[in-house]
């Protein structure tokens, strides 16, 4: 196979990465109490948290990298690894749990290889489990990219991923 | 933009005087015999496919040209979130249950255009199968008190003038044309009210010491970082009605003399912080919040941040690390936060739910609302009544209903005719109920007296196929991965809990185990810096009050009698009752199962990986658990 590059379509990809990047770094400047909510901004932004982006936050804002590595590894919301086309998301919480949310993560295991936490090879899914959503009437839930599915059973969450390329 | 500025300035509100006016202007402007659609747009609703119900109803709206004589209105939650979509058509409250796009035709033509019920949505009860026509009169309803949560279903959380009309921001007024911080204080107090997250510290005290704290900056918090696995009722509360919440947190604000608030809100709850968002735009927008509010030369705004998903961070320090940008991580308590809190100032933080009660106690009185209620707990409390239960969703019952009520009453039992086991309530930190106690009434008190906790409300109800050790090893897996490791006990103690757990549940488990178990919850008791290690061993310590019978079955005969934990059980197909029908062999991800088409199937244990897909599957009951 021959790969070959288009340098002024990635140029300008790279430039309009680092410019949208810049600028909400530029946005919270003078708000280092607000290093979460940047963080949250950057992942919504990439689905990840880049390294070298961390860094010019540390650089820009002027907050030791320690702290914002502390911050990025603390909190369950932030991810340094890129994630898939799309996210599922299955639900632990205890309504869930009685009512088998578990055997999902276990499916999504045997099926996909991929543990809470892991992107498929291709790309295609990550996989996270959550403590709760707030949606316990309809457990066991699983959320597929901001999409919730109520009362999933391994069948169902078969028949829901189907439509996920 | 001189045009938007102009409109700005309308908008406002100047005085209580005004308030009142805008209000009367309101509710001249509305017809109250015009039928109104109120659609439930909770988060579980719309897990039900709530939106297209609305979009539905548009159409057909437009269609047959109606938008004159019908209001369509999404609402916050509605509370019965096991039945959603509902649909409730006032003025009448006909309730509509389990609504879709395709019955909508139906219900505008028969009900609206007609005035017919359509009898095929309407609930049924399960066991009489009688019908119910009117919200008010379904079961799950009627013995609730739902002061609080009442709101949710008439009010578009989304418009402001909705919450005015029905009376909000009066209390806030009232406050501050008439009553002296001191005083409203001690109507706090006077009320009763307790802390709604979980501890249940007198609202009323903590305000007076924040009050009598001398600084200059002062902050007013509103948790919203409801972590409680099981519990949802600060969401569909800051998602219903955000402005009762916002409206409890300006007095607060005023009272202790604070000009700056914050909500701090689970990243997970996206709906939740959309509408707290436009709730505080509108607010600011009317003079209710922001500079000079009413008129009064008071002045408070609010921010709204966003948590990073860590459950300690429900801990009032942790979450005060939190929004200075730090990592979650409690601080010892020998000085109060409402001494030297966020920032080192003094800081208010109540609960979802605590705020929601101020401008009710404000308006009706402490008198009105300390005669709802026990004795050392006041007015209503909002559970989520969850799991393995007919009717699962929100319920707002005055405190000391007892829990044979709430969960066979309103609840409606438990499903599939299986037997109760146990309620689960206080999350992490709680414990699991037996039957021998249903009567108990339910307070902060009584239910610490069980060994269990009110906490934030989560009333998760176990049949006889859960297994109670499996319980405790889920709360103790869950407390693992929350602990922030800063303190020893907590770190190590929740760490040795869940290998002894886990050895137990995989066959592994020593006679002395139990022991080691409950020497090791002393420890957390008495030595974790916070709450959450303090409280940890609850689920452990109460399932092996109430279930150590259990715990001693999987250690010594080696069985999970739930038939729940993997290493202890066993799938078999019955040959007697299976019909071969190759749902179970189809089912089954490692081809265990062999046998040909209406021949009676076998499973070959050494392939079988106990997934259940088989038992699952089975319509003969003849995959055998044990």
């Amino acid at each position: 196979m021959e790969l070959t590059l288009d340098f002024p379509r990635v140029k300008a990809i790279v430039e309009s990465y680092t410019e949208k990047v810049d600028s909400l770094i530029d946005s919270y400047a003078g708000n280092k109490e607000q290093l979460i909510s940047l963080l949250q901004d950057i992942q919504a932004e990439f689905n990840y948290l880049p390294q070298d982006v961390l860094v010019k936050i540390s650089q820009k804002l002027d907050i030791p990298l320690s702290q914002v590595f502390s911050v990025a590894t603390f909190f369950r919301a932030f991810t340094l690894k890129p994630r898939g086309r799309h996210v599922v998301t299955v639900c632990l919480g205890t309504a869930c749990h009685v009512k088998g949310g578990r055997r999902l993560v276990e499916k999504m295991e045997r099926d996909y290889g991929i543990k809470p936490g892991e992107t498929t090879g291709d790309m295609r899914f990550t996989l996270e489990a959550v403590n709760c959503l707030g949606c316990c009437a309809l457990g066991p839930v699983v959320v597929v990219d901001g999409k919730y599915q109520s009362k999933v059973n391994p069948d169902k969450l078969d028949r829901v991923l189907r439509g996920y390329k | 933009m001189v045009e938007q500025v102009r409109k700005l300035l309308e908008k406002r509100v100047e005085s209580a005087a005004e308030l009142d006016n805008l209000r009367q202007s309101i509710l001249g402007k509305r017809d109250t015999s015009r039928t109104c659609i109120s659609v439930c747009g909770g988060t579980a609703c719309r897990a039900s496919g709530a939106e297209a119900v609305v979009d539905a109803f548009i159409d057909e709206i437009e269609r047959r040209e109606l938008q004159v004589q019908v209001e369509l209105k999404e609402t916050g939650c509605h509370g019965f979130c096991e039945r959603g979509p509902l649909v409730v058509i006032e003025p009448r409250k006909i309730f509509y249950q389990r609504v879709t796009p395709e019955d909508v035709g139906e219900i505008i033509g028969e009900t609206i255009v007609a005035g017919r019920v359509v009898e095929r949505l309407l609930y049924a009860d399960p066991v009489t199968g009688q019908k119910v026509t009117y919200e008010p009169d379904v079961p799950f309803y009627k013995k609730q008190t739902r002061n609080i949560f009442g709101a949710n279903g008439a009010i578009d959380p989304t418009n402001i003038e909705d919450y005015i009309a029905s009376g909000g921001y009066s209390a806030l007024s009232k406050v501050l044309t008439g009553m002296k911080p001191r005083e409203i204080i001690e109507e706090v107090k006077k009320s009763g009210l307790r802390g709604r997250g979980g501890g249940g510290f007198p609202t009323g005290r903590k305000w007076q010491s924040c009050l009598e704290a001398e600084a200059d900056i002062k902050y007013v918090i509103c948790n919203a970082d409801e972590g409680d696995p099981g519990a949802y009722q600060d969401r569909s509360l800051l998602e219903g009605n955000p402005h009762s919440v916002l409206e409890g947190m300006v007095i607060g604000a005023y009272a202790i003399g604070s000009n700056r608030g914050y909500i701090y809100v689970r990243n997970e709850y996206p709906l939740a912080v959309k509408h707290a968002r436009i709730a505080i735009e509108q607010a600011m927008d009317y003079g209710l919040l922001g500079e000079n509010i009413l008129g009064s030369g008071f002045d408070f705004t609010v921010t709204i941040n966003k948590g990073g998903g860590a459950f300690v961070c429900g801990e009032s320090s942790a979450l005060m690390a939190s929004l200075e940008g730090k990592i979650g991580e409690p601080k010892a308590k020998y000085i109060h936060m409402s001494e030297k809190g966020l920032w080192d100032s003094p800081s208010l933080l109540n609960n979802v739910k605590t705020w929601a009660n101020v401008p009710l106690i404000i308006n009706k009185g402490a008198d009105w609302y300390s005669k709802i209620g026990t004795a050392g707990s006041k007015g209503t409390m909002i559970f989520s009544l969850v799991g393995n239960i007919n009717n699962t969703g929100l319920v707002e019952v005055p405190m000391g209903i007892t829990l044979r009520e709430m969960i066979f009453d309103i609840g409606g039992g438990i499903p599939n005719g299986k037997k109760f086991k146990a309620v689960q309530t206080g999350g992490p930190s709680g414990g699991c109920i037996p039957e021998q106690y249903l009567d108990t009434p339910v307070d902060f008190d009584e239910l610490t007296k069980l060994g269990s906790m009110m906490g934030s409300g989560g009333m998760i109800v176990m049949d006889e196929d859960t297994c109670m050790v499996d319980v405790a090893k889920y709360f103790i897996e869950f407390l693992k991965g929350e602990s922030c490791g800063k303190c020893t006990p907590c770190r190590e103690g929740i760490n040795r809990m869940s290998e002894i757990l886990n050895a137990i549940t995989q066959g592994k488990g020593k006679p002395e185990d139990l022991e080691t178990l409950e020497d090791l919850a002393g420890i957390l008791s008495a030595g974790a810096l916070c709450a959450l290690g303090q409280t940890a061993a609850n689920p452990v310590m109460s399932t092996l009050k109430y279930f150590r019978d259990e715990y001693i079955t999987h250690i010594e005969q080696k069985k999970c009698p739930a038939g729940v934990c993997r290493e202890l059980i066993q799938y078999s197909i019955d040959p007697e009752q299976c019909v071969g029908c190759l749902r179970c062999l189809r089912s089954c991800p490692t081809g265990a199962i062999t046998g040909e088409k209406r021949e009676p199937h076998t499973l070959n244990q050494g392939l079988c990986i106990k997934c259940g897909a088989c038992y699952d599957v089975c319509k003969f009951n003849a995959v055998i658990r044990q």
